[in-house]
């Protein structure tokens, strides 16, 4: 949870970020938003409605549809001295700009030696569970945390969301700022009021338990909370940590965890080939495989490209609390 | 900006018999029936998403009058609907699309109206913008390496399409190689929110066509019949080795983007009132009966027909089961696969 | 093939410069052609692994160069442009560390040669993928045009190639939308390694494409270093003024092979290069010069030998730098302290 202030306001995570995007705006005039929508509209999810209005059209910037430039526009004026913040209207629609992200705004501090940086923010919203068919519901984490340069957040408590939507915002290096959509305006929690910043890289417990850990990001942190609680109450006590950040990743964290409870179930909606758990099970059995009481175990989506927007297709793709409750009861009892 | 839609309404037949004529304005019709359908199942809560493409009718209509059945090749984007009957896709298939069945030509996968029909020469698409440009660009490379005289491939988009990376690529090499295709941009003036004049600093669409080394041309989006004078020419040129065409009908959005858009809060409701006088559908169906190609008593039989139709292909379709969980698996690749778990 | 202006021995228009600017530019292309042609013999000589050649592109180089206003405006430039980053103040001596991959370099010897990144000189750090700077000249521009900078603009450069990238039409679209204070200067030298510019576009004028962003367009002889300059003066005087975006086009000829790694043989002729080097601009702007009695024979020729001279000197120095250690492969990844995955 993030530093105790002496007072806060429940907020759902699309006030969240608002209130966040609204602070930097009117904090720092460097920060500029720019993106398909933002402006009169106010985002597709009317994340900075009414933005344009107090801050213009010359800091609230309706791009052309034109993701690449977009980034690549961002990697200039942060070149520049500004702050940009860009947005990717649907994570879907990054690809056009995965040669600015990964190619230029990853290493220009690299190839320059330094000499330029790009500190700027590619705020995206992604994931399912909200009929959005192939092309609006998909998790890309994967397809970016390959890359050094680049930071990766992944918050899924409005808290999370705030504190580390302000470390993105003031960190020197582009920061892949990832929001799960269906977590939008379902999940709702008290967030302290002014200035916080929660360190990128850095997980957190949000459950501690004995017998399990699971690691876990965005949407189905709620899920496996809940899949755990109902464990609880069967008598069985599940550790449930999240990433928080998928990049850099707090190896220390898992190891803690992993060491004290001896098993390691990963939980991600993306799907398994190559995803965030691969890692995490490569580094946890480089380290700590002799610590373990249960091989390591991993609960993703089913290795096709994205969900269908048929109902049953949906439901297929995604997990469920209760899917996460059976993987955790098997690997307790294991 | 320049070459509006007009509000006169002219006859000029350019070629086409009353039958033709009647055949556009029904496809006309039967958009603009199926799109409300759409609208009131999402009101309804029986759908959770419909997109609307009102005032783009006559473009659509004109356009696939243009197009051979049987030889040509469409690549369109999510807001042809009227494009896709127009060549031929029946209201049951749009009404399975819509309600996301096992029997929808992309198995309930995709959003609604994004067909694919090798039968129709209907290219499959995804919801992303400028994606399918191209693709169509490689369909026309084909064409020419196949020497197949005669047919062409017709593309489309909006206007804020025209902005992505991907569409000057497609552009310039079907330029290049002399390709039969013809590009056809659906200049509705908005893209979600973004108007025209934050898309491009100047607001011909069809002047960047000299860029290429191509002609450009605008037609009048209401008016289906200059619509198809202008892609006829151009399919024309294209079938016969005279290579590609930038086709810009200028026409407009009358509703919001889609059923999860509201437009109130970036245009204002007069703007759109204004637009609205020049709506092309009753404003075709005020000419054709005004030159006595159509009574006003066959008019409202057409009408008629088409609402039995669209009815019935709402029931028909709504019956239809939804896809199996299973089938998330399948058709990812060619014969048997085993997915990693 | 493009509209080639007439190459026509013209009489000096010197567009308001002096002889000294004059004779600058002059030193600038051959500066350009000696430390070019350095490379290309330690090349050969197996000191470096690679060299990258921009003979042909001189007077376009130098002529874009000074109308750059050093400490205001700012270069996004590309890897062909030796001559213009020399220009508006490189050094020889920073020009050897790069080929030289050195530590001392602007990338500490991560970058190929003419990466170039100089925040003194203004010049933006680039990579070698074509057209993925584009985008960030017109994000520097608009940092430029938001905080209400007048008097500054930018200057990106680009080959004819690249004007098929999608970020290049990205890029253009934007700043014309914006009236950005920028100025895209395209060096048509008629390739792109191996292919023609009738391969690249499907008419040859790049200048053309400009109505069609509704920005001014402009092409000229990109062996004239004098229209070069004009063309250049005015559109980046535009640009500072608040009259936005141009398209410049100079018309120009690659003399050499792509980089050391290509034969060009392969699918060009040596009678086509040599017919296009009997314009080339380096002696043409030296005629120009002498018979316009802005330099004597033998200014010419000290100048060169100062040239020559101070190649040499700027070879030792860089070749006596260490080159990076393998600790340095770790910086920079991200700001202060990194702890890599291992
Ligand atoms: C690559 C990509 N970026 C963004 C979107 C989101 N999006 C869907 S429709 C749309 C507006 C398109 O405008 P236009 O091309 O003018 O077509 P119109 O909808 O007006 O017919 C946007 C931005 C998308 N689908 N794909
Ligand atoms: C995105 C990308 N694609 C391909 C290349 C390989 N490449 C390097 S230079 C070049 C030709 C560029 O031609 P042009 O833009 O005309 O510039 P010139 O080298 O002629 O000055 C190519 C294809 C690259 N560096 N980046
Ligand atoms: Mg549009
Ligand atoms: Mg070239």
């Amino acid at each position: 949870m993030a530093v105790a202030t002496s007072s806060s306001q429940v907020l759902n995570n699309v006030e969240a970020v608002r209130a966040t995007l609204y602070e930097a705006l009117k904090n720092d005039d460097k920060v500029v938003i720019l993106g398909e929508d933002v402006g009169s509209r106010g985002n597709v999810f009317l994340i900075t409605k009414d933005f344009v209005k107090e801050f213009g059209t010359e800091r609230i910037i309706d791009t052309p549809i034109a993701e690449a430039s977009i980034v690549g526009i961002a990697v200039g004026m942060a070149m520049e001295g500004l702050r940009p913040i860009a947005e990717i209207q649907f994570a879907d629609f990054i690809y056009p700009s995965f040669n600015q992200i990964v190619g230029e705004a990853a290493k220009t501090r690299y190839r320059s030696n330094g000499e330029y940086t790009c500190p700027m923010v590619i705020r995206t919203p992604y994931g399912g569970g909200v009929r959005g068919a192939l092309s609006h519901s998909v998790s890309v984490e994967a397809l970016f945390y390959h890359v050094p340069g680049l930071k990766i957040v992944v918050p899924s408590f409005p808290a999370d969301v705030k504190g580390l939507l302000n470390a993105a915002i003031d960190d020197p290096d582009p920061v892949l700022f990832l929001e799960h959509k269906k977590t939008y305006r379902l999940i709702k929690g008290e967030v302290p009021d002014g200035h916080y910043v929660i360190p990128i890289g850095k997980a957190d417990v949000k459950k501690e338990g004995s017998q399990l850990s699971v690691v876990s990001y965005g949407l189905y942190v709620h899920w496996a909370l809940e899949a755990a609680n109902q464990l609880e109450n069967e008598g069985m006590s599940v550790e449930v940590i999240d990433l928080r950040s998928v990049r850099p990743m707090d190896r220390t964290a898992i190891l803690q965890s992993v060491r004290k409870t001896r098993k390691l179930l990963i939980i991600h909606e993306d799907n398994k080939f190559g995803g965030i758990g691969a890692e995490i099970s490569a580094m946890v059995a480089e380290e700590a495989l002799f610590d373990l009481d249960a091989p390591i175990r991993r609960l993703a989506a089913p290795d096709v490209p994205a969900m269908g927007y048929a109902m049953p297709l949906e439901e297929a793709y995604m997990s469920s609390p209760a899917k996460m409750a059976d993987a955790m009861r098997e690997m307790v009892k294991f | 900006m320049t070459a509006k839609p007009s509000a006169e309404s002219k006859f000029e037949r350019q070629g086409l018999t009353d039958e033709q004529l009647v055949a556009m304005l029904r496809v006309m019709i039967l958009h603009r029936t199926l799109e409300n359908r759409g609208f009131a199942l999402n009101r309804q809560g029986k759908i959770p998403f419909a997109s609307a493409s009102e005032g783009h009718e006559a473009v659509q209509a004109g356009a696939a009058m243009a197009f051979v059945r049987g030889k040509d090749i469409l690549v369109p984007y999510y807001r042809d609907l009227g494009l896709d009957l127009g060549i031929g896709l029946t209201s049951y298939e749009v009404m399975l699309s819509l309600f996301a069945r096992i029997d929808d030509h992309s198995g309930g996968r995709q959003f609604p109206h994004h067909y694919a029909s090798k039968k129709l020469g209907l290219y499959t698409i995804s919801s992303v913008i400028a994606a399918q440009t191209s693709h169509a660009v490689g369909a026309a490379y084909a064409l020419k390496l196949g020497k197949e005289h005669g047919r062409a491939v017709l593309t489309t988009f909006g206007d804020g399409a025209t902005s992505e990376g991907e569409w000057h690529e497609s552009v310039n090499f079907a330029a290049i190689h002399t390709l039969p295709i013809v590009f056809l941009c659906e200049n509705n003036e908005w893209a979600i929110s973004t108007p025209l004049s934050a898309q491009m600093g100047q607001p011909d669409v069809y002047k960047r066509a000299e860029g290429y080394g191509m002609p450009g041309v605008v037609a009048d989006g209401f008016d289906p019949i200059a619509c198809y004078a202008v892609t006829k020419e151009a399919m024309d040129r294209a079938r016969h080795g005279g290579g590609p065409t930038l086709v810009e009908a200028k026409c407009y959005r009358f509703l919001s983007h889609t059923t999860d858009d509201d437009d109130r809060s970036y245009r204002s409701r007069e703007e759109v009132a204004e637009r609205r006088k020049d709506d092309p559908v009753p404003k075709f169906e005020r000419l054709l009966v005004e030159q006595g190609v159509l009574t006003p008593g066959a008019l409202d039989e057409l009408k008629a027909s088409i609402l039995a139709e669209t009815n019935e292909a709402t029931d028909r379709a709504e019956a239809v089961p939804y896809p199996r969980p299973e089938d998330l698996f399948s058709r990812l690749y060619e014969g048997p696969w085993e997915p990693w778990q | 093939m493009a509209n080639i202006p007439t190459q026509v021995r013209k009489s000096l228009e010197r567009h308001g410069l002096s002889d000294e600017q004059l004779r600058t530019i002059f030193r600038t292309m051959l500066l350009q052609r000696q430390l070019d042609n350095r490379g290309f013999q330690l090349n050969r000589q197996g000191k470096v692994p690679f060299a990258l050649g921009s003979e042909g592109h001189e007077a376009l180089q130098a002529g874009a160069a000074m109308a750059f206003n050093r400490g205001k405006d700012i270069l996004a430039p590309y890897y062909r442009d030796l001559g213009l980053s020399i220009g508006i103040g490189l050094t020889p001596y920073e020009i050897m560390l790069s080929i030289f991959a050195r530590a001392a370099d602007h990338n500490g010897g991560r970058q190929f040669p003419n990466h170039y990144s100089s925040k003194r000189a203004g010049l933006m750090s680039f990579s070698s993928i074509l057209a993925a700077h584009i985008p960030h000249a017109v994000g520097a521009a608009y940092a430029l045009k938001y905080r209400k900078e007048a008097g500054r603009a930018v200057l990106v450069t680009f080959g004819d190639g690249t004007t098929s990238e999608g970020e290049w039409h990205e890029s253009m679209n934007f700043a014309a939308v914006h009236k950005l204070p920028i100025v895209f200067l395209c060096e048509n030298n008629q390739w792109a390694i191996s292919t023609p510019l009738s391969l690249q576009m499907g008419q040859p004028n790049i200048y053309k494409r400009a109505e069609g962003y509704g920005m001014p367009g402009e092409q000229f002889d990109g062996f004239d270093p004098l229209a070069t300059y004009d063309a250049c003066s005015r559109a980046m005087e535009r640009a500072r003024n608040g009259g936005g975006p141009t398209l410049l086009e100079g018309v120009c000829y690659r003399f050499l092979a792509h980089s050391t790694d290509d034969n060009d043989l392969t699918y060009r002729t040596r009678e086509d290069v040599s017919e296009r080097r009997k314009d080339d601009p380096v002696p043409r702007f030296e005629n120009l010069l002498v018979e316009s009695g802005i330099m004597t024979g033998e200014q010419v020729a000290a100048m060169k030998q100062d040239v020559l001279h101070e190649t040499n000197e700027a070879t030792d120095k860089a070749e006596a730098m260490p080159f990076p250690t393998a600790d340095d492969l770790y910086k920079h990844v991200y700001e202060g302290a990194w702890e890599p995955w291992q």
